[in-house]
């Protein structure tokens, strides 16, 4: 605020250094000189500028009022779904803009009318308040120390010690009654962990690996080196009650790498002509690793950064995953689909303390 | 004889003699080439691949040898069709400026034909995966988005995004952004899986999906709104977190300095 | 406080005999207090000191946001529905027709598209949670470097900060419970997190999941603890928190008429009522303004969740990222023995989760133990006069800081066209050094504004008034600070470092020093001894040099 149209009169004289709380001439140069005096603010000593403030802080007020107005006209007027260009935020729901700011606006004038209000026409006397020590005095202490010593005593808690045993003993054991409850929480985790739905194959009855996108059978020469593609079991469709779990495990990763880029020839034996069957499902925490890099076929984790080397048996190359991908033994059928004779050597996923390798 | 030898002299006898000629010559083609080759040869097409010959002998052969057999410093180019080339001298990916982790987007420095001549003269080398027509990446059903949305989050939302904003690989590689790329290169994309990224072929993926992740893909980086305002990048909790913090509770903060501050005084002493 | 004496006399009265109400609303008043006690409860806190600092409202933006956080809550439990049944979308969001989702993400589909202000409401909701960590943050760190955790406010420092731990809890249930892909995915950390338990992981994931992930009970039950449990702790611990700031008066900056015995500022009724009532709807309006401007979790966007499907940049809100950090950066250690598997990649970033945030939980009870003060403090530190502490906190948030660039590793890469193994490599590095470096860093910065204070309280302020003397040599005039400023920057006080007493005791046996005093006799020397703090300036020193004349 500036002072240009104030009458020079009723501004308060300039302090001088003889008003008592400066500079002590002897002592203490350091000392604490108290509370400095108060000194008024325009609106203290202007009716003027005080009604201006008046003003203002109704105004905002006012504001809000005619924002709350708006809100509701807005929720009114404008459908869900109209998109309106709003410079710079870009193509955005009109009801949601103007709902937002009008609320927005509505509350916000009234907190600024009422910091407003505080600041310019409430006084502004900083006043001391004495505090008092948390801790009671000992007279205090002493009584209220020899009361819960009566009670004590009273209740013969230290003398029956048969009471005071059984009564600790009864309550430890109550909530065990709680714990107990909670056992239906779930199943136990026997072997669950330790199979997929890829267990269900066998050398006799395989499963055919199923393309995630067409939801059809794959031959070998469909995967095609640097390519990537995602596959289920066969049988698994999207309906199955039981999808979301069984996708949790079951999801696979199909990559060919050229036999001379392959470096195991462990993994490239449960290979079909160098197309490797992985879990999708990282060993770090379960996050669906794949993102494939086709020409250092290594797969890193989005969420983690754990890399594997699908051409060394998926082995972890950085990050924090403890051990390699499971990868699926595949084959072909007589007709050339893609197979699986049986479940993944080690559990997928995850490792727990159950598992064993 | 003379009815005979003027009807011959018909002045539409030697086109229809042409046209028969050359639909057994193309229809006997068709039957025993591969499919690609197939289009590759029409007297036009022979003159590109000329053309696209002296291009690439100036711009390309430093690195992929005079007929793209590959380098030390630029990978063999039989076979990877003239989509390959399309996409990575369409995007300006070729030719490349350095050597890095990755080739990086830039301008592009070659107009559409000459890209069209040098793909027709890579796509010689050998058959590989074609430039799309525009048929094939242009989606005409409304439920394509949809569907190519699920694809999308399948396929190819572990790299570039949930919203096609890119993301990071090893070692300084990373997925692009897919804002404002072409459909057509995104289709290319997919058939030929260039630099790091996987192939997705029409074994695996057919056209029709190929076409629903393009289609989702404009609509998400470009037609769709966001409702609920700046999208920050569309990069997850990092940047709301860091929008919270700065225009949040720094307002915030602000305000309170605001509040909590002695108005000022009629005068100082 | 004049006021106050009639209310007590009429308090200890039987209310029947009290002087007859002069209006309705001191018949109303009378009536509640015959009933409640209203008027001796008002008595002590009608007219309540607060002192005026900006940094003294960081608080009440928790407690804002925290009640705003609550009123959005509630209206969204009116719509959301909290399953994880599967239906197929048929809303209005055209890029989802015809897919599979459960009906939470449905309902909360419904929620941003077919409820008209639902999306506001969601956006409010969550802008304010995210606001709400960090303003927690915000306010632990004010109260950390001013020392205001000293007794007698160490139980409320662990209040507090059982509000900020919950507060993280309660946000990461709350982004999960729409079952969109980017939360889904943080559901499945937490399954491997869990099995990475030893012994017990299996059980406690069968238990918490219902059976095996994602099965359909965690959606539901998130949604209790998220609503019901952890709310309901919060607000008891937040009640608590406020009834002792009360009790124990707020604490106050050093300065002229402030003392440890007083507070001084302007009472509750009516400047803190409007200003603090005021601060209320200022933070509510930001924060819808906020919701207005910005999106906050698209859901619609991430899709829902498939255990197959993910999206790179999958973080979680920024108040967990340093424990993504932690998982990040950790290097995939596991051991194999005897049949079992313990996952130490996950296990301890988990365990060394809780023990960032416990480490500055138990620094008030480590530090009242070095110093051994007994002593009620209410006049705050300024950092710099607490060096070691000082540098103690900021070498803690840099190593919050490293751990969030672990958890934001992916996009800094990207954004700064770096290795993400690089970044990985320099955080693990980081994590050890950098809280050091910045320790010394910060110390000798403290010590280095100490010296400035010395050397004003001693010499005065440069006036910027250049004097010639007579020999031909410039001067800058420097002027006396006035009284307050002088008391200001002298006003605290330096604790010297803990006396081992001496090793043979006045009859000349040898005495036996523990081991623990020991130790704590050198931790104090590191926090008190001459190399910690420059001696503040004597009376007699500033007598010297202000009684000659000339000198500047």
């Amino acid at each position: 605020m500036s002072h240009d149209n104030m009458p020079e009169n009723k501004l308060p004289e300039a302090h001088d250094a003889s008003h008592g709380h400066d500079v002590a001439p002897h002592g203490d140069p350091f000392a604490d000189p108290g509370l400095p005096v108060h000194q008024p603010r325009r609106t203290d000593i202007d009716e003027r500028a005080a009604k201006r403030a008046e003003r203002q802080v109704s105004l905002m007020f006012i504001v809000s009022m005619l924002a709350t107005a708006g809100f509701i006209a807005s929720y009114v007027i404008f459908p869900i779904d109209k998109i309106v260009y709003i410079f710079p935020l870009g193509h955005v729901s009109a009801l949601n803009f103007a709902l937002g700011l009008t609320l927005g606006v509505a509350l916000f004038c009234i907190g600024a009318g009422a910091v407003h209000w505080a600041r310019t026409l409430m006084s502004d006397h900083e006043v001391p308040a004495e505090r008092h020590p948390i801790e009671a005095d000992d007279e205090v202490r002493a009584d209220v120390i020899e009361q819960f010593k009566t009670g004590a005593a009273e209740s013969g808690f230290g003398r029956r010690k048969m009471i005071r045993n059984t009564m600790i003993g009864s309550m430890a054991l109550v909530p065990l009654s709680g714990v107990v409850l909670l056992r239906d929480l779930g199943p136990l985790p026997e072997t669950k962990l330790d199979h997929t739905g890829w267990q269900e194959a066998t050398p006799a009855q395989p499963i055919q690996l199923i393309n995630m996108n067409t939801d059809l059978p794959m031959k070998a020469e469909d995967i095609q080196v640097g390519s990537l593609t995602f596959a289920k079991p066969e049988g698994l469709t999207e309906d199955d009650e039981q999808f979301q779990e069984k996708i949790a495990k079951d999801a696979l990763m199909l990559v060919r790498i050229a036999p001379e880029d392959l470096k195991d020839s462990d993994s490239s034996d449960l290979g079909f002509q160098g197309i490797l069957a992985y879990s999708k499902i990282c060993t770090h925490v379960g996050c669906p690793i794949s993102l494939y890099e086709q020409q250092t076929h290594h797969a890193l984790c989005p969420c983690h950064q754990s890399t594997f080397d699908l051409a060394d048996g998926a082995r972890v190359i950085f990050g924090p995953a403890g051990h390699p991908l499971p990868q699926l033994k595949i084959t072909t059928d007589d007709k050339g689909f893609l197979i699986a004779t049986g479940d993944f050597s080690k559990p997928v996923g995850p490792s727990f303390w159950e598992r064993s390798a | 004889m003379k009815k005979l030898s003027a009807r011959r002299r018909h002045p539409l006898a030697a086109l229809v003699v042409l046209l028969f000629a050359l639909a057994v010559t193309g229809g006997l083609y068709a039957a025993f080439a591969p499919a690609e080759k197939a289009q590759a040869d029409s007297s036009a097409q022979s003159l590109a691949i000329d053309e696209g010959k002296r291009l690439f002998a100036v711009g390309c052969s430093s690195c992929h040898g005079l007929n793209g057999q590959g380098s030390s410093t630029g990978p063999s180019l039989v076979g990877v069709g003239s989509a390959a080339v399309d996409f990575q001298v369409g995007t300006g990916r070729m030719p490349a400026q350095q050597p890095g982790a990755q080739i990086p987007r830039k301008k592009v420095i070659y107009s559409q034909a000459e890209i069209d001549q040098l793909a027709a003269f890579v796509a010689s080398f050998g058959p590989g995966p074609v430039v799309p027509t525009k048929d094939q990446y242009t989606s005409t059903s409304p439920d394509d988005v949809a569907k190519g949305g699920e694809l999308f989050r399948t396929n190819c939302a572990q790299c570039h995004n949930f919203a096609g904003s890119g993301g990071a690989l090893t070692q300084g590689k990373y997925a692009p952004s897919l804002d404002g790329v072409d459909p057509k290169h995104i289709y290319e994309a997919m058939q030929t899986g260039p630099q790091n990224m996987p192939s997705f072929p029409d074994s695996t993926m057919p056209e029709a999906q190929k076409k629903q992740i393009v289609a989702f893909v404009r609509h998400t980086t470009s037609e769709e709104p966001n409702p609920g305002g700046l999208a920050l990048g569309s990069l997850g909790p990092v940047t709301e977190g860091l929008f919270g913090w700065i225009f949040g509770l720094g307002a915030l903060i602000a305000v309170a300095i605001w509040v909590a501050a002695h108005t000022t005084k009629a005068k100082k002493s | 406080m004049s006021s106050a004496s009639s209310a007590t006399t009429g308090a200890t009265k039987p209310s029947s005999t009290r002087a007859k109400p002069a209006n309705k609303g001191e018949a109303a008043a009378d009536y509640l207090d015959g009933r409640l006690g209203i008027y001796s409860l008002a008595k002590a806190n009608l007219r309540k000191i607060f002192p005026d600092h900006w940094s003294f409202m960081l608080g009440e933006i928790c407690l804002y946001t925290f009640v705003i956080i609550i009123l959005t809550g509630v209206y969204l439990t009116l719509f959301f529905t909290p399953s994880m049944g599967e239906v197929v979308y048929h809303g209005t969001y055209a890029p989802l027709n015809g897919i599979k989702m459960s009906e939470a993400y449905a309902s909360t589909m419904n929620i941003s598209f077919e409820v008209r202000g639902g999306l506001l409401i969601r956006q409010i909701h969550h802008w304010a949670a995210i606001v709400f960590i960090a303003a927690m943050f915000v306010h632990m760190m004010r109260v950390f470097f001013t020392g205001a955790f000293r007794k007698p406010r160490e139980i409320n420092w662990l209040f507090g900060f059982l509000l900020l731990f919950l507060g993280m809890f309660d946000g990461f249930m709350g982004y999960s419970l729409p079952d969109d892909l980017l939360s889904g995915t943080g559901i499945r950390f937490m399954e491997g997190a869990v099995l990475a338990v030893p012994l017990v992981g299996t059980y406690l994931q069968m238990f918490m999941f219902g059976g095996e992930f994602p099965g359909n009970d965690i959606i539901p039950r998130l949604f209790t603890v998220h609503v019901l449990l952890i709310p309901g702790i919060m607000v008891g611990l937040l009640v608590a928190h406020l009834i002792l700031v009360f009790y124990h008066k707020h604490t106050q900056f050093a300065g002229p008429g402030k003392t440890e015995e007083n507070v001084v500022g302007m009472p509750l009724m009516p400047v803190y009522m409007a200003k603090a009532g005021g601060f209320f709807f200022l933070v509510f309006g930001i924060i819808a303004a906020m919701s207005a401007i910005a999106t906050v979790n698209p859901i619609w966007a991430y899709g829902p969740y498939r255990p197959d499907q993910v999206s790179t940049d999958a973080q979680p809100d920024w108040y967990m990222g340093f424990s993504e950090g932690l998982i990040r950066v950790m290097p995939g250690w596991e051991i194999h023995l005897w049949g079992h598997t313990l996952n130490l990649g996950v296990f301890i970033p988990l365990m060394v989760f809780p023990m960032v945030l416990a480490v500055i939980a138990v620094y008030p009870f480590l530090e009242s133990w070095i110093t051994g003060d007994k002593r009620e403090h209410h006049i705050l530190d300024r950092p710099r006069n607490a060096p070691v502490r000082t540098a103690l906190g900021v070498a803690w948030i840099s190593w919050y800081l490293v751990m969030l660039i672990g958890g934001g590793n992916d996009l800094v890469a990207t954004h700064l066209h770096l290795s993400l193994n690089d970044i990985t490599y320099f955080v693990r590095t980081s994590f050890f050094l950098v809280p050091i470096i910045v320790f010394f860093v910060t110390k000798r910065w403290c010590l280095g504004l100490q010296r400035r204070d010395k050397e004003k309280v001693l010499h005065g302020r440069e006036t910027g008034v250049i004097k010639r003397l007579p020999h031909g040599e410039f001067v800058e005039i420097h002027a006396q600070l006035p009284a307050d400023k002088l008391h200001k920057l002298t006003a605290h006080e330096q604790l010297q470092p803990m006396e081992l007493p001496a090793e043979v005791d006045e009859n000349g046996v040898k005495r036996k020093i523990g081991r623990l005093t020991k130790l704590r006799a050198k931790i104090s020397k590191g926090y008190f001894g001459e190399y910690s703090q420059i001696a503040k300036p004597t009376a007699e020193e500033h007598h010297e040099i202000t009684s000659g004349h000339g000198h500047h």
